[in-house]
């Protein structure tokens, strides 16, 4: 498998032990460290960029009339803000986690297709740039701006909306390779790269939650990209997919998009759930809790993610009998994902934790993706979820569970490794005030969103009635001091990434912490396990 | 040792350890507790007024109770951890990593069988019984027929033979800051939905353009309308009154601006609203063979097209660049190419400028819409009368000068024909 000759190894080593230098190290760049960077560099960027676009979307709903964005382009804005921070800010993030850690994990000198990995992370900027060239077009007034139509882009409205829509398909397109592309080296890498002696269930629980990812992404990526080439033709070459005016299923449309719209939820989810159990191990000093459990949940919610996906569309006009079957399966995965938070107890239960900085994230995660999961329960209830579907409620809800999990996830696993990465320790008082702030901030942003939703406030709507406003107003004075805490986070990013100030790291980092990423000097050398290790 | 003393004396020796344990107290605190209640208290649902919206009320209310149960519980056995398992406390941590013996299995597995029971039982009872009594349409004493459009409904009375579209009625200058705002801003409208109480109705749903939802918050439904489909739901209305709801799906630049308003009365009063709309009615069909003076006519536009064409053409008729044509002529405009195709095949744009076209097109593009365009059709919405006046007004103001009167009579005559 592995077993590579050391001899005809160490003739290879002298050639490629440095990086080479210049733009080209990262243009070219093969190694999974450098590539697994460039992935965290611009999804980091692109977080930052979403969360731009969210401060707009709350300065227009600061108080019923702003004028912040013409209806127009607050249309545009949300649909951005939604395809950049899934697709572009935590999906990037998230496999950069892969393509660093993964093989550091795993023993293995890299990942198995190393140009792939090159190839499936340019094409990310392309697609990035794709989204947001519109609004540079129509600055010089060309076009009507980018997509207007949501990130769930529902025909016929994604037909009937200007060329920006054309870019925004062609990005998702790009986006699907990539996802396509990388998803299929980190399980080939995962396949083949393991040092001997690491059996399937000797992975660590990141590395698992990653061939579940991976297999999902190739599962499900594929049903959109051919929707979005679907909707390409329906607009420019006169097919009727999902126009009703041609014959055509605007549902249809609805069936494609969750199919993949679901898993993806768990796609964004799992990564950091893979990252979370490392990390109260760690901080608790004891061994992880239900080790086979979580890998089993993992895959019995990889699996049923597949199956749930009509739950988003409720109100769609369904036969009772369809809502019965997706509302029942719906609630089956709250099973798995109780599994994954039981686990999570139990690894920190009668331990001898500590509250370094990574450790509150983790916690934090657990509380806010436990909102996020708890409001999950009764959106699964088809009857009720009539009164949820599109209102506030639900924008607060996965919030809850894509920002409580994910980013809370990400930056857990970022202050978690990043001393790993830089040989240098981040600022803890700042990481400290980063979270408290990021808690505190987040909560007064998205709960009284709860309260607006069920007061009865639909989403995607530039002006409100008055009765929602004071709750807004406190809504959005949370989402400006959320966003001015993240640049804390950034300072600290800078600082440790290019700064001295830092104290240096060992190469275990932490007191608790094990597996075969911290046996290497922080920051590891170029090349790692060029010699694979031999596991117990 | 008493950790409230330990907060009590605060300052000194405040790690962040204590912080976090203080932290999540005070978040376990608001969230589990006054999140909740509060919810309950002041933010619930709008009181329900038909048999589903107080089923759906009734769902709500246990689940809050429930996640509020499961919250507190999962809170606490955190909280419970980081005070008694912080390494001040416990030096050595245990190294168990699964359950042993059949007595901690059963223990580790009582959560998923309340879970279990949580989703399928006390939930999912309670959620079966209102899905069948949603989608039981059938026994209706009455159907009336929505038809959503960018951006207003449309309701009509099959039974009774009556029918009118109903549009926001927040004059544009609230919307724009210009004026103090009305308490029912953005959701008041022209013309309710006026429905008697005490019967089930069943409302067909149909829409002309792309998706919208029906949803008013009161009756506990929302049932997205979509282009190709004829969707229905029910509603029995329990008590007279006023109920104001507004589209639930993404529907274009207006999807903030078409709410829905409906007047619950008696079965007595509707009939007698019944009477007295359709006598407005005949009296509106009437002024299609009227005459009116250029004054009337540039009055009855000026309100139409604040209320209908403002959205997109703008009050003061400059549209919007690249999206919506100009009002005004002699402004240029850009746009994509059909749109741009269809404006200058009926004679309103040439040498990039919009320009006064030819009276007969002028009527056709308002009775018939532009196709492959948002300009929609408004032969369905709108009198002949109200078609002309608002013709008369686009040709004689925002500096356009034609001059030209349009009667009702010269609508009515390409009213049925191309």
């Amino acid at each position: 498998m592995s077993a590579v000759n050391p001899a005809i190894e160490h003739l290879h080593e002298p050639h490629h032990d440095a990086p080479p230098r210049g733009i080209t190290r990262w243009l070219y760049a093969t190694n999974h460290k450098d590539i697994g960077v460039m992935y965290l560099v611009f999804g980091v960027l692109m977080f930052f960029v979403g969360g731009l676009l969210a401060e707009l979307i709350r300065s227009e709903l600061l108080t019923p009339t702003m004028r912040v964005l013409s209806p127009e382009a607050y249309n545009q804005v949300i649909t951005i803000h939604g395809l950049v921070m899934v697709f572009a800010a935590v999906m990037p993030i998230t496999t950069g986690f892969a393509n660093y850690l993964i093989p550091l994990m795993i023993g293995a000198p890299d990942m198995a297709l190393p140009r792939l990995n090159n190839w499936g992370f340019w094409l990310l900027p392309a697609a990035a740039i794709l989204l947001v060239l519109p609004w540079g077009l129509k600055l010089l007034g060309i076009g009507t701006g980018t997509i207007d139509t949501g990130w769930t882009m529902y025909a016929p409205l994604s037909i009937q909306a200007g060329p920006g829509a054309d870019f925004a398909f062609v990005a998702v397109l790009l986006l699907g390779l990539s996802s396509t592309m990388a998803s299929i080296n980190i399980l080939v890498t995962i396949a083949q790269q393991r040092a001997p002696g690491m059996s399937w269930l000797k992975l660590p629980v990141f590395v698992w939650s990653w061939v579940v990812t991976a297999l999902l992404l190739i599962a499900v990526f594929p049903a959109l990209m051919a929707g979005c080439v679907m909707q390409i033709a329906d607009r420019h070459f006169g097919t009727h997919f999902f126009s009703a005016a041609g014959g055509g299923d605007p549902v249809l449309w609805e069936h494609i998009f969750w199919f993949f719209g679901h898993p993806e939820v768990y796609i964004l989810l799992l990564p950091t759930t893979g990252i979370l159990p490392h990390i109260l191990a760690t901080f608790a000093r004891k061994p992880m809790y239900g080790y086979k459990a979580q890998v089993y949940s993992f895959v019995a919610i990889g699996v049923m993610s597949i199956i749930v996906w009509a739950h988003h569309m409720f109100t769609s006009g369904l036969p009772a009998g369809v809502e019965i079957y997706f509302m029942l399966s719906t609630m089956a995965i709250s099973i798995p994902v109780a599994v994954l938070f039981f686990c999570w107890f139990g690894t920190i239960w009668r331990g001898s934790m500590t509250f370094e900085t990574p450790m509150l994230f983790a916690l934090g995660y657990i509380v806010l993706f436990g909102i996020g999961g708890l409001t999950g329960l009764v959106l699964s209830d088809a009857a009720a979820d009539q009164q949820y579907h599109n209102t506030y409620f639900l924008v607060a809800h996965f919030h809850y569970a894509l920002f409580g999990g994910p980013i809370m996830g990400i930056f857990a696993g970022l202050y978690y490794y990043l001393p790993k990465m830089t040989g240098r320790m981040y600022s803890e008082t700042l990481g400290r005030w980063h979270f408290w702030l990021t808690l505190i901030a987040f909560n007064v942003v998205f709960m009284p969103q709860f309260l607006l939703g069920i007061a009865g406030m639909p989403r995607r709507i530039p002006d409100y009635a008055l009765q929602f406003a004071p709750l807004n107003m406190v809504s959005s004075i949370g989402a400006f001091l959320l966003g001015a805490t993240q640049l804390l986070f950034l300072y600290n990013l800078a600082r440790t990434v290019f700064g001295t100030a830092g104290a240096p790291a060992s190469a275990r980092v932490w007191e608790g912490s094990s597996g075969l990423e911290f046996t290497l000097p922080s920051p590891p050398p170029f090349h790692t396990f060029s010699t694979p290790p031999v596991i117990e | 040792m008493s950790t409230i003393g330990y907060f009590l004396r605060g300052g000194d020796d405040m790690s962040g350890e204590k912080i976090l344990q203080l932290g999540l107290l005070g978040m376990a605190g608001t969230v589990g507790l006054a999140g909740p209640a509060a919810a309950r208290a002041f933010y619930n649902f709008q009181t329900p007024v038909t048999p589903i919206g107080r089923d759906v009320l009734f769902i709500h209310d246990l689940f809050l109770i429930i996640i509020a149960i499961l919250f507190l519980i999962g809170t606490g056995a955190l909280l419970y951890s980081v005070f008694a398992h912080s390494r001040r406390r416990r030096a050595h941590a245990a190294t168990f990593t699964q359950p042993v013996g059949r007595k901690q299995w059963l223990w580790a597995s009582t959560p998923f069988v309340a879970l279990l029971i949580i989703d399928y039982l006390i939930l999912g009872i309670p959620a079966l019984h209102s899905i069948w009594a949603l989608a039981d349409t059938a026994d209706a004493q009455m159907t009336v027929q929505v038809t959503a459009h960018q951006w207003h409904w449309q309701y009509q009375y099959p039974a009774y033979g009556i029918g009118f579209s109903s549009d926001l009625s927040t004059p544009q200058q609230q919307i724009d800051n210009q004026a103090p705002k009305n308490p029912h801003f953005l959701l008041q409208v022209d013309h309710p939905l006026v429905l008697p109480t005490h019967e089930k109705i069943r409302l067909m749903l149909a829409s002309s353009d792309v998706i919208h939802a029906f949803w008013v918050p009161a009756f506990g439904i929302k049932q997205d309308v979509v282009p190709g489909y004829l969707r229905k739901t029910w509603v029995q209305i329990d008590k007279p009154g006023v109920y104001r709801g507004q589209c639930a799906e993404l529907c274009g630049v207006g999807h903030a601006f078409m709410p829905i308003v409906v007047r619950a009365v008696s079965p007595a009063q509707f009939q007698q609203w019944v009477t007295q709309e359709r006598a407005r009615e005949a009296a509106v069909a009437a002024t299609a063979s009227a005459t009116y003076s250029e004054t009337q006519l540039l009055a009855q536009g000026r309100h139409v097209f604040q209320t209908l064409c403002a959205a997109c053409h703008q009050l003061n008729g400059l549209g919007l660049p690249g999206a919506f044509p100009p009002i005004a002529a002699g402004h240029p405009f850009a746009a994509s190419a059909p749109m741009i195709a269809a404006l200058r095949a009926r004679g309103f744009y040439r040498q990039g400028e919009i320009v006064e076209g030819p009276v007969v097109n002028h009527i056709r593009i308002v009775l018939h819409g532009i196709p492959g365009t948002p300009m929609p059709a408004f032969a369905a919405q709108l009198s002949a009368a109200d078609i002309a006046a608002v013709i008369t007004y686009e040709r004689n103001d925002f500096g356009n000068h034609t001059g030209d009167v349009i009667e009702p009579a010269q609508v009515a005559a390409l009213e049925d024909g191309h």
